[in-house]
């Protein structure tokens, strides 16, 4: 019986909304908008998130990184000299490996911007000296052939693996594995090629951004050839760097233990340099941080929109509060008909929230369309999470109880004589 | 036409269900800002089953104040008022729509449809708030809707019906739920007097079909139609007698009248 008479009820609603569709539509639209942006902006917001704690995760959540940093203000009369030495230290790296409690590996990384060459292909590159270890790191895959080998770094020997760039500009069509390529002025036979790694991110080259272009060889093969100094050709100015290492990559076996490393790889490093001409990068760190403010980021997206839903809410109220004014006498002849106060309620709540539900699932729609064209036109990634669909559902029906109680209840609590009296 | 839709559930022997209304000494005050108006000063009336009552008095009376209470739309400040033997002078708002639900019939001077409900669908809103199956109660409102002559304008709006027409929907709405009676409040006050003499047949027609009717009014012509007429002034009944009898008697006995009168 109660359920016969909800239904007719909410007919009766969805009946008295259809005899003013621009103003019902109009009242909705409200709603509409308040639940896409709901929408659009948490999605466009999670998206961007998600793209730079991607880019975080690639560094790995367990390892620390550090990286040589040229101080500009060296002391003395350094300015003067032909060579700047700055940076982390192959002593730095035998230190450490004798030290670090934790540790999977210590990977050390040396890099050398140069030319790479295959008959008459060529273009530049990061030649980046590392050990075998740096597969290990996770962050590369292999595509073809094999990865350094401790028997390469050994012997000394001349091989290199192609990051997936190089590969296909050098090679387009023969195979590269066993091809001699130069690097410099010096040969190197491959051995390996690397995936497409996707992302602009790398820890491969210490400067470099794109792993793609990036050619690896054993650090001691590559030391024994380039030597210690890199030469660099500006317009007019010659300068020469020597740089031991670039950069330092400490994995540790749990991602526990990387403050407490960072924390000691500080207090290592402070020891032995003078300047502080290294840096520590903690990626989890990085990620916490990332996540901090992802969260204040939504909260601030999350409330501008809310207030657009309060927007649409309170013009739900209005035009109920003016129907209501409008449609006095039909209370009053209802009232004086037998409706209790609650039939009248439940007459008024019901639209309102069939208003504001109508308003919220065309939300949806639109908000889902939204972050689709975003994407679609300006490459922005974004996530839709199911939590922000039915946040903001629920929202706008709430927003349709809570706007519609006092209507309803002003209908209501009218004198019935007072009401038929009205023209 | 026929008439016979109030199925008189129970043969009503006893004296004391034959009191439909049964009002005592009734007052009703209103506050006014630091004022009190008395608008009804002690009432006492009993209508019983079967009559047909008109309440007349100038405006400023108490009529409408008693309408109202009549109507279960207001309570009274003192004083009883049993409705079929119930006292319903101090129950609950809820109970009101409660009892305007099952017990009463509403016909306004301003017809009161619901302008965006069509002919059938007016008659049945006392229906759906008694909670009536929607199927019974749309063909008892198609059956009342021809009754009253609206039998091939039962998908109309209000707006495209006469006034007599309207008010024709008002009286098959007020039969609906089968009320103890049917109240009537000017109910030819905004009609021409051949539509008028219509409704007047059609009220007619229901109080000799056992129905009750009590009907406010101010036209003593109107009044004439019933068999009692209930006269109110300054919030005190002056007079209460059946005037149509009277003048029946009047007119049938014209020479010795004089000598009564007296």
């Amino acid at each position: 019986m109660i359920g016969y008479r909800f239904r007719r009820t909410t007919i009766l609603g969805v009946r008295s909304l259809g005899l003013h569709k621009l103003r019902s539509a109009l009242t909705a639209l409200g709603i509409v908008f308040g639940v896409s942006s709901v929408i659009a902006m948490l999605s466009i917001g999670e998206g961007a998130s998600y793209e730079a704690q991607e880019e975080i995760k690639k560094l790995g959540s367990q390892n620390v990184i550090l990286r040589s940093l040229k101080v500009l203000e060296q002391t003395g009369s350094a300015a003067n000299q032909d060579v700047v030495s700055y940076g982390l230290k192959w002593k730095d790296y035998e230190r450490m490996q004798s030290t670090m409690p934790h540790c999977r590996f210590i990977v050390p990384m040396r890099v050398i911007p140069t030319e790479a060459r295959f008959g008459r292909r060529a273009l530049e590159a990061q030649v980046v000296g590392t050990t075998p270890e740096y597969h290990d790191l996770g962050n590369v895959s292999l595509a073809r052939g094999r990865f350094l080998s401790s028997n390469d770094r050994d012997y000394l020997r001349p091989v290199a693996v192609l990051g997936a760039g190089i590969a296909r500009a050098l090679f387009p069509a023969v195979d590269p594995i066993g091809q001699e390529i130069r690097l410099g002025q010096f040969y190197f036979t491959v051995v390996g090629t690397l995936a497409e790694t996707g992302g602009a991110s790398g820890t491969g080259g210490s400067q470099a951004d794109d792993r793609n272009r990036d050619v690896y060889v054993p650090l001691e093969s590559l030391n024994a050839r380039f030597g210690e100094l890199i030469v660099h050709v500006e317009t007019g100015t010659r300068t020469m760097e020597n740089v031991q290492l670039h950069s330092i990559i400490v994995s540790l076996v749990d991602d526990r233990y990387v403050s407490a490393a960072a924390a000691d790889l500080e207090a290592l490093l402070k020891r032995y340099h003078r300047v502080a001409d290294y840096q520590v990068i903690v990626p989890l760190e990085l990620l916490r941080q990332r996540e901090r403010t992802k969260q204040i980021f939504n909260i601030v997206l999350g409330s501008i929109a809310a207030i657009s839903l309060l927007v649409g809410g309170i013009g739900i109220m209005n035009i109920m509060l003016a129907s209501i004014t409008e449609r006095t006498r039909e209370i009053g002849i209802r009232r004086a008909l037998g409706a209790k106060r609650r039939d009248i309620v439940l007459q008024f709540l019901v639209e309102t929230v069939v208003l504001s539900t109508s308003g919220g699932l065309l939300g949806i729609v639109v908000g889902v369309a939204i972050p689709w064209i975003v994407e679609a036109s300006t490459k922005m990634p974004t996530i839709i999470t199911g939590t922000s669909l039915v946040v903001s559902f629920g929202i706008s029906v709430a927003v349709g109880v809570i706007f519609g109680i006092y209507p309803a209840n002003r209908a209501a609590s009218m004198d019935p004589i007072e009401a038929l009296r009205r023209e | 036409m026929s008439l016979e839709t109030a199925p008189t559930s129970q043969e009503n022997i006893g004296r004391d269900e034959d009191l439909v209304i049964e009002i005592e000494s009734l007052t009703k005050e209103y506050r006014l800002g630091a004022e009190t108006v008395r608008a009804l000063r002690g009432i006492d009336i009993t209508i019983r089953r079967g009559e047909y009552v008109a309440i007349m008095g100038p405006s400023g009376s108490g009529k409408s104040t008693l309408l109202n209470i009549l109507g279960c739309l207001d309570r009274p400040t003192a004083g009883t008022y049993k409705l079929g033997g119930k006292d319903v002078s101090k129950v609950s708002d809820d109970e009101l729509s409660e009892i305007r639900c099952q017990k009463l019939g509403f016909i306004f001077q301003s017809y009161n449809l619901i302008s965006q409900l069509n002919v059938v669908e007016n008659i049945e809103v006392p229906l759906f708030y008694q909670g009536v199956d929607p199927r019974v109660s749309r063909e008892r409102a198609v059956e009342l809707a021809t009754l009253v002559g609206l039998g091939d304008r039962l998908s109309h709006r209000p707006t495209q019906l006469s006034g007599g027409q309207q008010q024709r929907v008002a009286i098959a709405r007020s039969l609906a739920n089968d009320p103890l009676f049917i109240l009537a409040d000017e109910p030819t006050g905004n009609l021409d007097s051949a539509t008028e003499a219509e409704i007047l047949a059609i009220l007619n027609d229901l109080h000799r079909a056992g129905k009750n009717i009590v009907m406010v009014t101010h036209e003593e012509r109107i009044a004439g139609v019933a068999s009692r007429v209930i006269r109110l002034r300054d919030g005190l009944v002056v007079s209460d007698k059946n005037e149509r009898d009277e003048r029946l008697a009047a007119s049938a006995s014209a020479g010795p009248a004089e000598g009564r009168s007296a």
